[in-house]
């Protein structure tokens, strides 16, 4: 699972700092917007797309989005920054820099987009390059089939919502969000709103790796280190938690959003932090510990109460920090000595000072430490579990062993691999990461260390913001403080400290236990290849039944269909055509008949393909001479000469086909002629159906006039083909070319020598 | 087929036939014809060719390859529509131009419309081809 990164720490080209100045450029644009969406001016910018289905292309920039934007565009330019070192001297870099370019434009525009079926469209880019990138060490397997894996699991949920959204937007009039938005009311009291929740539900709990979905996102560390950091800890899978938080306003509030969202919340959150101990790649352990982060989100977009919509806001940024400085920071672990195996690291402190110093102080904002921000977020999720109104002791208690076990994940990655001795030799003799890999992980973790100590500018700017796109209103916001007095919060973070530091210092046995647990219960991942192979064997199987390769049973079951369908419904509706009167019959039509009739015997009790072949020929002919009698030339000279080639193509392949019925097979004929009988039945009596209806002329009518007059032609079906359907008819011509070119591909490819 | 009189009728037959299928192609406005059964002719002629003098004979006197025509024609067809834009009408709208055109006589009139059934002649005509040589070849 490991990635290589560059072989020699010398920088690549400077093209590579492209994508660094545009995310840069883009973050400080952003920034610019803080003051005015602060003040509560949200910004809206569109532009019609598909004005007939009313999709507009519109932006919306209030405090949700915002903080979304600049966790985007500022994480995306530490991360480009970083992968430029990390990947840059790669012959594939310029792919892999275009497929996260590709992703932060995307991602962008989901949290920016105001209209559902815009925000869909970047949701699904957004899976695209997240697919690319985990596949991005292509020659592994376990890379692709993670990366399908998420492609799938992501994919099928986003299809459901999909659903979700067309029923949204037509339940709500109107696919900009910004309209939904204002009607919740009359949403949540609508008969279709529990179908749109559980389809909108499934796209954002598979999105955001909710239990029991969440098996995809530990495997989607098969991507290079600087993708992890961005995509599946800090930016992508928190889609599905923006999603909830954008839909909150219209959603939200109904026993079944609320339990549904606390429910998978608390057991993703608790599950994940379990496993996250037993993990011993640092970067596994992380990828948990982010499910357990992405549950405590879903679980606070769950309530109401100011408590947890400010907990959420002030979580979402803390997380993003320091989960993406650590990822960066086991990233530079892995460069340096070539293993992220917490078992064996140790004493790397010594060759990596500032690293060191960075994993600290992002580990303690993970950990909940004062004076960092992670402090005074994990103060609100208590403050925010305690106001949830049904089961306060239920959810503060997941939250109370989520955060213990986060507390002993962060000493595995921050204290085990740089102050204690190694368990064992390194792959590599351990070497200092470059600049542009330490600038990451430092700015990100002095951020954490920052916003601790004056929480009040991140609060002013962006979390009163946020709330206020959740709530409606900024007074809503609960103030970020990091000493606010002894109270019930502060004794349940002293607990957490308690509980995290005993866990840490028996993980060993914990992880003992946990492994064994963990080989004894049945595991999503191999549910999954289970499902897929089912899923394939279901396929040979149905393809086997209805694709046998006989050309007899295709025709037998098209005949079949055909008279259950016409015969079953006219029988079924008793719309039996009257007999006509015989007095409308000509004898040139009667001849003609008679000919048809006698070219359809022949061709069925011949026993050589060649008569039969010119029976039906003459049946073709007779056709075409009732087109002649009746006035139809155009019709009839096509027909001639289109049953002059088939009878040309026919007889080629005919030469090459075994004698019809050789002896010793089952005579079919007799359950054929039943079929056919019945079959030319009913489409005899459901033309005499149609013609006892009087014929509507009024296309004739027009075109008869309109030939000459608009289209300075007599011949009315060639004035119909080649100009006022000239566009059917380029169609069709299109189709006849492909046809030709697929059938000439198909008859070259088939080996000549093969034996017969 | 090692017929002589075949092949003694093809060669008057088949020049025949082209010409034919090309005075139904022009025609096909007006009377019965068109793009489609002009191109069925002109392939019948090959076609017949080819039954009488073999597919390399044909394919040599026919000097490009089948599909390609096929193709060409779809080309054709699809400018023929585009033109349309360069008038500001919409797509496959016929553009004509009455050449010499008096208050009594109409002149001799041109127009997209014409362009566009002669793609479909050649598409028909060619794809017709692809798949009888193709077939012809294979067995």
């Amino acid at each position: 699972m490991t990635d290589e990164p560059n072989a020699a720490p010398a920088a690549p080209g400077l093209a590579g700092l492209l994508p660094v100045a545009l995310s840069a450029v883009l973050f400080a644009g952003f920034l610019a917007l803080v003051p005015q969406v602060a003040d509560g001016g949200a910004i809206r910018l569109a532009w019609d797309w598909v004005p007939t289905l009313g999709i507009a292309l519109s932006f919306l920039v209030d405090g949700l989005s915002l903080t979304f934007a600049l966790l985007i565009s500022g994480i995306g330019a530490l991360v480009f920054l970083y992968s430029w070192a990390y990947l840059g001297r790669k012959p594939e870099f310029g792919r892999y820099t275009l497929f996260l370019t590709g992703f932060m434009l995307s991602m962008l525009g989901l949290v920016l987009a105001d209209n559902l079926i815009a925000l869909f469209v970047f949701w699904e880019l957004t899976t695209i390059t997240s697919y690319l990138l985990i596949g991005f060490n292509h020659e592994q397997a376990d890379a692709r089939r993670a990366a399908l894996q998420a492609l799938f699991v992501t994919g099928a949920g986003a299809l459901a919502m999909l659903a979700g959204f067309i029923l949204l937007g037509f339940t709500a009039g109107s696919f900009e969000l910004s309209v939904i938005l204002a009607q919740g009311e009359a949403l949540r009291a609508h008969a279709l709103y529990l179908p749109i929740l559980i389809l909108i539900l499934a796209g954002t709990f598979t999105k955001s790796a909710q239990f029991p979905f969440h098996f995809w996102l530990p495997n989607a560390m098969a991507a290079p280190t600087p993708v992890s950091a961005f995509l599946h800890s800090a930016t992508m899978v928190k889609a599905g938690v923006y999603l909830m938080a954008r839909l909150h306003p219209a959603l939200s509030g109904t026993e079944i959003w609320m339990w549904s969202l606390t429910i998978f919340g608390a057991i993703t959150a608790v599950f994940a932090s379990v496993v996250a101990l037993r993990q011993t790649d640092l970067k596994q352990a992380l990828a948990y510990t982010t499910l357990m982060a992405l549950g405590t989100l879903t679980l606070f977009l769950g309530q109401e109460s100011g408590y947890a919509m400010t907990a959420f806001a002030t979580f979402l940024i803390v997380h993003s920090l320091y989960k993406a400085a650590l990822f960066l920071v086991v990233g530079n672990i892995d460069y340096a000595t070539g293993t992220r195996d917490a078992r064996i690291l140790g004493g790397l402190a010594r060759t990596m000072p500032v690293t060191a110093f960075a994993a600290a102080l992002a580990a303690m904002s993970m950990a909940g430490l004062p004076p960092f921000l992670g402090f005074i977020g994990k103060e609100l999720k208590y403050a925010g579990a305690l106001a949830v109104a049904s089961e306060p002791l239920v959810v503060a208690g997941a939250i109370l062993i989520a955060s213990a076990l986060m507390l002993a994940v962060a000493g595995v990655v921050a204290i085990r691999p740089f102050w204690l001795p190694p368990g064992g030799a390194f792959p590599r003799q351990p070497r200092p990461a470059p600049w542009p890999m330490l600038t990451g992980p430092v700015i990100l973790a002095l951020l954490g260390a920052t916003f601790g100590i004056y929480p009040d500018t991140l609060e002013r700017a962006l979390v009163a913001p946020t709330v206020a796109a959740l709530l409606g209103s900024a007074e809503e916001a609960k103030p970020l403080v990091l000493w606010a007095g002894v109270n019930l919060p502060l004794i349940l973070s002293v607990a957490t400290i308690v509980l995290g530091v005993t866990i840490y210092a028996f993980k060993l046995r914990l992880r003992a236990a946990l492994a064994r647990a963990e080989a004894a219960l049945p595991s999503f991942d191999a549910g999954w290849d289970r499902f897929l192979k089912g899923l394939n064997r279901v396929a040979v199987w149905q393809t086997r039944v209805i694709q046998p390769g006989v050309l007899r049973f295709y025709i037998f079951v098209t005949f079949v269909t055909v008279l259950i369908g016409a015969a079953g419904t006219m029988l079924a509706r008793g719309a039996l055509p009257a007999l006509p009167s015989l007095s409308t019959v000509t004898w040139d039509g009667l001849a003609l008949s008679l000919l048809i009739v006698a070219g359809a015997a022949i061709a069925a009790v011949t026993g050589s393909r060649i008569a039969a072949m010119a029976a039906l020929g003459v049946v073709g002919i007779a056709v075409a001479m009732i087109f002649i009698v009746f006035g139809a030339p155009d019709v009839a000279i096509t027909q001639l000469l289109v049953e002059t080639l088939v009878v040309v193509l026919v007889a080629v392949a005919l030469l090459r086909l075994p004698a019809l019925d050789p002896p010793g097979t089952r005579d079919r004929r007799p359950r054929d002629a039943v079929l056919a009988g019945a079959v030319g039945l009913t489409v005899t009596l459901t033309l005499l159906a149609v013609i006892e209806r009087p014929l509507d002329r009024s296309l004739t009518d027009y075109f008869e006039t309109a030939s000459w007059v608009e289209a300075f032609g007599r011949n009315i079906v060639n004035v119909i083909l080649v100009d006022f359907r000239a566009l059917d008819t380029f169609g069709e011509i299109a189709v006849v070319v492909i046809a030709a070119l697929s059938a000439y591909a198909l008859l070259r490819t088939t080996d000549k020598r093969r034996p017969e | 087929m090692n017929s002589v009189i075949l092949r003694a009728g093809t060669r008057y037959l088949a020049p025949l036939l082209l010409l034919f299928s090309v005075y139904m192609l022009l025609r096909g406005h007006n009377e019965p014809g068109g793009g489609f059964i002009g191109g069925l002719i002109g392939a019948t002629g090959f076609v017949l060719y080819a039954i009488a003098c073999g597919t390399a004979e044909a394919r040599r006197a026919l000097r490009v390859l089948p599909q390609n025509i096929a193709v060409t024609g779809l080309g054709i067809a699809l400018l023929a529509g585009l033109a349309a834009a360069l008038f500001g009408d919409a797509l496959f709208t016929g553009q004509w131009l009455f050449l010499g055109a008096t208050e009594t006589e109409k002149g001799l009139p041109l127009s997209t419309v014409l362009v566009f059934d002669i793609g479909v002649y050649l598409v028909v005509f060619g794809a017709v081809l692809t798949l009888v040589f193709a077939m012809e070849e294979e067995i």
